[in-house]
């Protein structure tokens, strides 16, 4: 039996501490772990609780990241509650492996500090990460900061669990900015934090000797298309669950998650979508703006980037003449991610408001309230043009003659 | 088996062993094992081999060194007796030949279109040692 860990109301956490302490809470009956930049200290805090007595499970130290996710699935499909967490290098090493836990419908939950991906190496924050596996079959939830980081982890656990949704969730949060960041965080006490989870349900577990069953089958032409249809339809159904689980969240704690956050929306001309840190900067920006020069600025944050709440954003960008989708990762030879999910979104709504794009942010470079500010401003433009003044990929905080494509 | 809709495939791709449950299935012998149509041991992989152990009942002396190294479990044993080989499941790898220590061999390979009874009457002679020349 565990111990139970002594709590203050508030505590002083940063990121990587707030994810360390919801793995704790959720009481995991695997964690296997490799550590990587800026994501260690989750896993290191972590085996230190165990060792120390606070948690009824197993760490299981492996030589790669490709291992450690790999040993979570196994052990998911084994029959017991798992998690892990990684960054950058790492993630993109267990990205085989990711694609494996959302097909077999295995429940790991992968905590991600998003850091940029070699080469060049760069240890620091930007989305990089979380693009690579934006793919690949899983839940992605995004926190702006480590109170969100803690509750979406020990609501990761609750919405991937969950036998109506049965698939592996990652919980976002970036490098240093929010993992290395220590700010205050109201955590639950440990018997609510797990009462709200709930007891890990097994669902066809390997270790059920007199039902055995096979995890990992190969299909063919005659059979793969239904197997990965189904799949998606269950990802596309989990936000019923994710709303749910949100509500009840609220219940327990008075704060409230969307799948689409807004900020100042309500009567917004233009308006910034962005994920992770950016999102409070954006509002920061948008809130000076209002007060000193009249702009009617707005944020939109993308709390669930899987399943893509493409209705709610429609909704959100419903009045506004003006959009800028911040994408923090290279774009590699097209326009920013957000950018095109935004405009396949606004594509179809009554509104067509002028969308263009910005690469910021890559490999730690800071977003500042001006640059931010210099966003809202080109939007501001766009919108009074009612066209685009600008071309449609920028580089937002970049040396050297200015950059754009499109 | 029916090629049914996305709505009917199992969650996750998971396979199920058995159509029923059973327990202590370790003491339960295959030809009893309630096997699930989608079961590896329901499906015949017989065309794959082209070569194929013939067993030698005269010679064997049941040291179970075959059914212990067959990787296909293709090796049928009772009782730690010998029975033959189970042709639904064996590949023609030849491993239990190589392992087999009589002397003739009482497993050989042979075309996988040759009779047993042709292979039998074809089987070698005891091979003298060589310190006997």
């Amino acid at each position: 039996m565990a111990e139970k860990y002594e709590l203050q109301e508030v505590e002083v956490w940063d990121g990587n501490m707030a994810a360390a302490h919801a793995f704790r809470q959720a009481q995991i009956d695997v964690v296997a772990a490799y550590p990587i930049t800026p994501s260690t200290p989750i896993v290191q805090n972590y085996s230190k609780f165990l060792a120390d007595g606070y948690v009824d499970g197993e760490f299981v130290m492996v030589e790669s990241e490709h291992s450690a996710m790999s040993a979570c699935l196994a052990a998911g499909a084994a029959g017991g509650r798992v998690a892990t967490a990684t960054s950058s290098q790492g993630f993109a090493l267990m990205v085989e492996v990711l694609y494996q836990a959302s097909g077999m419908r295995v429940p790991v939950v992968l905590h991600v500090v998003n850091r940029a991906l070699a080469s060049p190496l760069n240890v620091n924050g930007d989305h990089s990460d979380m693009y690579l596996g934006r793919d690949a079959g899983w839940i992605n939830l995004c926190s702006f900061n480590p109170q969100e980081a803690y509750d979406l982890t020990l609501m990761a656990f609750k919405i991937g669990e969950d036998l109506n949704v049965r698939l592996p969730v990652m919980v976002h949060q970036d490098g240093f900015i929010s993992s290395h960041t220590a700010q205050n965080v109201r955590p639950l006490q440990d018997e609510d934090a797990y009462k709200f989870i709930g007891d890990y349900k097994e669902v066809d577990p390997m270790l059920d000797f007199s039902r055995p069953v096979t995890y990992g089958a190969q299909t063919e032409e005659d059979w793969h298309f239904e197997h990965k249809a189904k799949q998606h339809k269950a990802l596309m159904e989990s936000v019923s669950v994710i709303d749910d689980v949100f509500k009840e969240f609220e219940k327990l704690t008075g704060r409230k998650y969307n799948r689409v956050e807004k900020y100042m929306m309500d009567d917004a001309e233009v308006a910034i979508v962005a994920l992770g840190t950016t999102v409070e900067s954006a509002e920061v920006a948008a809130k000076e703006l209002r007060e000193k020069e009249g702009i009617k600025a707005g944020v939109v944050g993308l709390r669930v980037l899987r399943p893509f709440p493409l209705e709610e954003l429609k909704d959100a960008l419903k009045n506004v003449k003006a959009v800028a989708c911040l994408d923090r990762s290279a774009p590699g030879g097209t326009l920013g991610m957000l950018f095109n999910e935004v405009s396949a979104a606004m594509y179809h709504s009554e509104n067509r408001p002028v969308i263009n794009n910005y690469i910021y942010g890559l490999g730690g470079r800071d977003m500042t309230i001006e640059n931010l500010k210099e966003i809202f401003k080109e939007a501001k433009a766009n919108a009074d043009a009612g066209k685009l003044t600008t071309p449609l990929q920028q580089f937002s905080g970049l040396r050297g003659p200015k950059l754009a494509f499109f | 088996m029916e090629y049914v809709g996305w709505d009917k495939v199992t969650t996750g791709t998971i396979i199920e062993s058995f159509s029923e449950p059973v327990e202590n299935v370790a003491y339960v012998r295959p030809e009893e094992r309630p096997y699930s149509p989608m079961n590896s041991h329901e499906a015949s992989v017989a065309s794959w081999r082209f070569i194929k152990p013939v067993y030698n009942r005269d010679i064997c002396i049941d040291c179970q060194f075959c059914w212990v190294y067959c990787p296909d479990t293709s090796i049928i044993s009772r009782d730690k007796k010998m029975i033959g080989v189970d042709y639904e499941h064996c590949k023609g790898c030849g491993i239990c030949v190589e392992v087999c220590p009589t002397n003739p061999k009482s497993l050989l390979m042979f075309d996988e279109n040759k009779p047993n009874e042709e292979a039998l009457s074809e089987w070698p002679e005891k091979k003298k040692k060589s310190k006997d020349k």
